[in-house]
């Protein structure tokens, strides 16, 4: 082969890096599931808890668009209940720290949604007013 | 074919690290733009398109004229172009390159940006930019690199790479007149909204186009072996020339229904531009250093004696590159919104960070033209002496 | 048998490119089947087409200040300190800078001092929603108001160049800071990108009428449906001359003025 010399080296050298997240972050333990803070005043979330773990930020988007684009307000979940299509006043309403529920989880799963780079929740509100 | 890219002399290698280098600073100063917000720049309320968006229209205009070569030698079977296609082709490359990361540079959420793809709006003339350009610029690339491939082979052009050339035509025309559409379909934007937008679009790409094609045959004449033949300089010449005449009277045609119909929509930008209104004067030298530098290059173009001295050519060139940079690389963007919606005239100045960035974008496509070039020449040269 | 390098980077390369193109092709942009329904709010005020009289003989300008205050409050409109970078949802002009079409030469003194109340017009043909490379802004068909998805927008400012009316603003700089008293229940909007009036319809779809009419004591704003005859709206319309910005340019714009 032309350059074997170089390719084979190269080639391991290659995956050795590409592989790097693999190997590197999978030493060490697990670490243990997050604790959330479940809601005090609701027992039941808008749909099932596996849905809403599994989808709730397609639930979310699906909302919006409805909201914005085509004028409609009121869910109506599969149980029967009602809520208001609103992060504000329907997510936030029970889940009021975002720091207990959302975030624990997300740090967790290592993601971050650019959610409260305008959405705002009670709290952070009145910090940002007090500065 | 690539790796004759590679292998250069000493001040090959100084003009590609310069050029990196200038890459980095644009790219530091787009990093620090991304981390601020576009306040960074000279863009307002008022003026909300400026520096950027006017090299994106310069660029897609010099990445249309490769029309202006392709066409004479595929559809009318002008053979002394056949040096330059390549050398057309791949200057199209890089200018588009260029162009998408000024559009790039323009937006506040970059990160947003496949929001365009993925809702395509018919509707927008924004979106039929984002897929001609992309468009062109791989049919340029494709086109190229298979032709540059076939002359170092000495085989003939593939059939399938003829359909790629004659699908390239009408793109061209398209792909410009879409980039005027965005200005000309502006209401309430008088200095845009005038049919003539079009026509004096592609008018302008054909002139710069085929400029910086003599300019650039020119230095690869002096650095390489490369010769582009006295025929096509003569030949590009001749369009420029025309292009030009066509240009100057176009914005003729311009000035007068501005200033006879005396209608305010139409005129007070050029009034502006001309004379400056209430004192604020920052574009007029520039607006009259364009009409100027556009009459020259047509008055020096005009005698024989110009047209084949090189080093006199090469001037009047950039004479008229000058002309036309300033029109439509620096003032017909930002002048529309001056005055703006509410009659006020608030003035647009670029800002350093702006410049800095454009100049690093500048550089990286002067970098993608320097490589494809170097590999273009390298082959000629082997097949020169081949024969 | 042997292939050349040449063929074998061509190869790999595009069956890599393929088999990152084909899943991501396939999973596009899709939303999520719901297992619930949506429907509209019981409270909500209806209209075809809504549409605003701004009442120049009841409006003196010295308390807009209120209505701009509210408005900008509520939907947390940042206050920028520099001019060429401010946010305005609701704001104030001269009549010769509101209405630069119009004769300036000669203009009652009534006029001249006047500073007319200008908002988002939410035009019957806005030019702005046509510019939207992605249909980030959008003219409802169900009450024609022009609408913004902020998640959407990519700050790209062809609306704004499309705006004959100055009505779009870009945030250049972070707004967040710049808010003076936040609403928690409203977001704010993040930097890059274009915001701009929205009628309140989240004030609308709980039965409530625009922030600007509800504080305006003397009755100079009238917010109403422009498609129905009867409306109030259409009466003060048919009663008195009335003026659109610039209607020459076609857009159809929904307020109205009066003087």
């Amino acid at each position: 082969m032309y350059g074997k010399r170089w390719v084979i080296p190269g080639m391991i050298l290659f995956v050795a890096l590409a592989a790097f997240p693999f190997y590197w972050y999978a030493v060490g333990k697990d670490k243990p599931f997050p604790q959330l803070e479940m809601p005090k005043n609701a027992k039941a979330c808008v749909e099932k808890t596996p849905f809403m773990r599994a989808n709730h930020m397609r639930l979310l988007d699906a909302w919006r668009i409805a909201v914005v684009r085509d004028n409609l307000f009121v869910y109506t979940a599969a149980s029967g209940k009602t809520f208001e299509m609103n992060l504000h006043k329907t997510c936030l309403g029970c889940h009021t720290s975002t720091e207990k529920f959302c975030d624990r989880c997300h740090t967790y799963n290592d993601v971050t949604p650019p959610c409260w780079e305008c959405h705002l929740q009670t709290e952070t509100a009145s910090k940002g007013s007090a500065s | 074919m690539i790796e004759k890219a590679f292998h250069g002399g000493k001040g090959y290698w100084i003009w590609i690290i310069f050029l990196a280098a200038g890459t980095g600073m644009g790219l530091l100063a787009y990093l620090y733009q991304l981390k601020e917000g576009l306040w960074l720049t000279g863009m307002s309320r008022n003026v909300s398109w400026g520096f950027y968006i006017s090299q994106f229209t310069f660029l897609v205009g010099v990445a249309a004229s490769v029309l202006m070569v392709v066409l004479p030698l595929y559809l009318h079977d002008f053979k002394a172009f056949s040096p330059i296609t390549v050398l057309s082709q791949f200057l199209t490359v890089g200018t588009l390159a260029m162009s998408l990361l000024f559009i790039f540079s323009d937006v506040g959420m970059p990160m947003r940006i496949l929001n365009v793809p993925l809702n395509p709006t018919p509707g927008s003339m924004l979106f039929y930019d984002t897929v001609f350009l992309p468009g062109f610029l791989l049919l340029n690339l494709i086109i190229g690199w298979t032709a540059l491939g076939a002359e170092k082979r000495r085989a003939v052009l593939p059939p399938w790479v003829k359909i790629l050339i004659y699908i390239s035509f009408p793109w061209a025309v398209i792909m410009h007149t879409v980039t005027a559409f965005i200005y000309a379909g502006t209401p309430g934007r008088g200095f845009w909204m005038t049919a003539i937008m079009a026509p004096r679009f592609l008018t302008t790409a054909f002139a710069a186009g085929c400029a910086i094609l003599i300019v650039l045959s020119m230095v690869l004449g002096r650095l390489s072996s490369f010769d582009a033949g006295e025929k096509a300089i003569q030949k590009l010449t001749t369009i420029m020339f025309y292009a030009l005449i066509i240009d100057a009277f176009f914005l003729a045609v311009e000035y007068f229904t501005a200033f006879y119909s005396h209608v305010p929509a139409y005129s007070e930008t050029f009034r502006y531009l001309l004379f400056g209104i209430d004192g604020n004067t920052a574009f007029v030298p520039w607006f009259w250093l364009m009409n100027i530098a556009i009459l020259c290059a047509i008055g020096l173009l005009a005698f024989p004696g110009v047209r084949h001295n090189h080093l006199h050519l090469s001037i009047a060139c950039i004479v008229a590159l000058c002309g036309l940079w300033i029109d439509k690389g620096f003032l017909l963007v930002p002048a529309a919104f001056i005055p703006n919606v509410f009659g006020r005239i608030m003035e647009y100045p670029p800002s350093w960070v702006e410049l800095t960035v454009s100049l690093g974008i500048y550089c990286l496509g002067m970098l993608m033209i320097t490589t494809l070039y170097k590999v273009t020449t390298a082959i000629k040269r082997e097949t020169n002496v081949r024969r | 048998m042997t292939i050349s390098r040449r063929k074998f980077l061509k190869t790999t390369s595009v069956s890599c490119l393929a088999l990152a193109a084909g899943p991501s092709l396939g999973h596009g942009y899709e939303l999520l089947e719901l297992p619930g329904r949506m429907s509209k709010g019981p409270e909500e005020l209806k209209a075809k087409r809504w549409g605003m009289v701004v009442d120049m003989r009841k409006c003196d300008g010295r308390c807009t200040e209120d209505c701009i205050g509210v408005c900008h409050e509520i939907h947390n409109v940042p206050f920028i300190p520099e001019a060429e970078h401010q946010v305005m949802w609701l704001f104030q002009e001269p009549y010769e800078n509101a209405f630069p079409d119009r004769s300036r030469e000669l203009v009652s003194k009534v006029l001249k001092n006047r500073r007319f109340l200008l908002l988002c017009n939410h035009c019957d043909d806005p030019p702005c929603v046509r510019a939207c490379p992605t249909q980030a802004t959008f003219k409802r068909e169900k009450d024609g108001i022009v609408m913004m998805d902020y998640h959407r927008c990519i700050g790209c400012r062809f609306c704004m160049a499309a705006c004959p009316y100055g009505s779009r603003s870009f945030n250049f700089r972070d707004p967040r800071p710049y808010v003076r008293k936040i609403n928690p229940a409203f977001p704010t909007r993040r930097r890059g990108v274009v915001e701009k009036c929205n009628f309140c319809q989240e004030r609308l779809e709980v039965g409530k009428m625009p922030a600007c009419v509800e504080t305006c004591k003397k009755g100079a704003l009238v917010f109403g449906d422009l498609d129905d005859p009867d409306s109030e709206i259409r009466r003060i319309l048919a009663e008195s001359p009335h003026v659109r910005r610039k209607p020459e340019l076609g857009t159809r714009p929904s307020v109205f003025y009066l003087f």
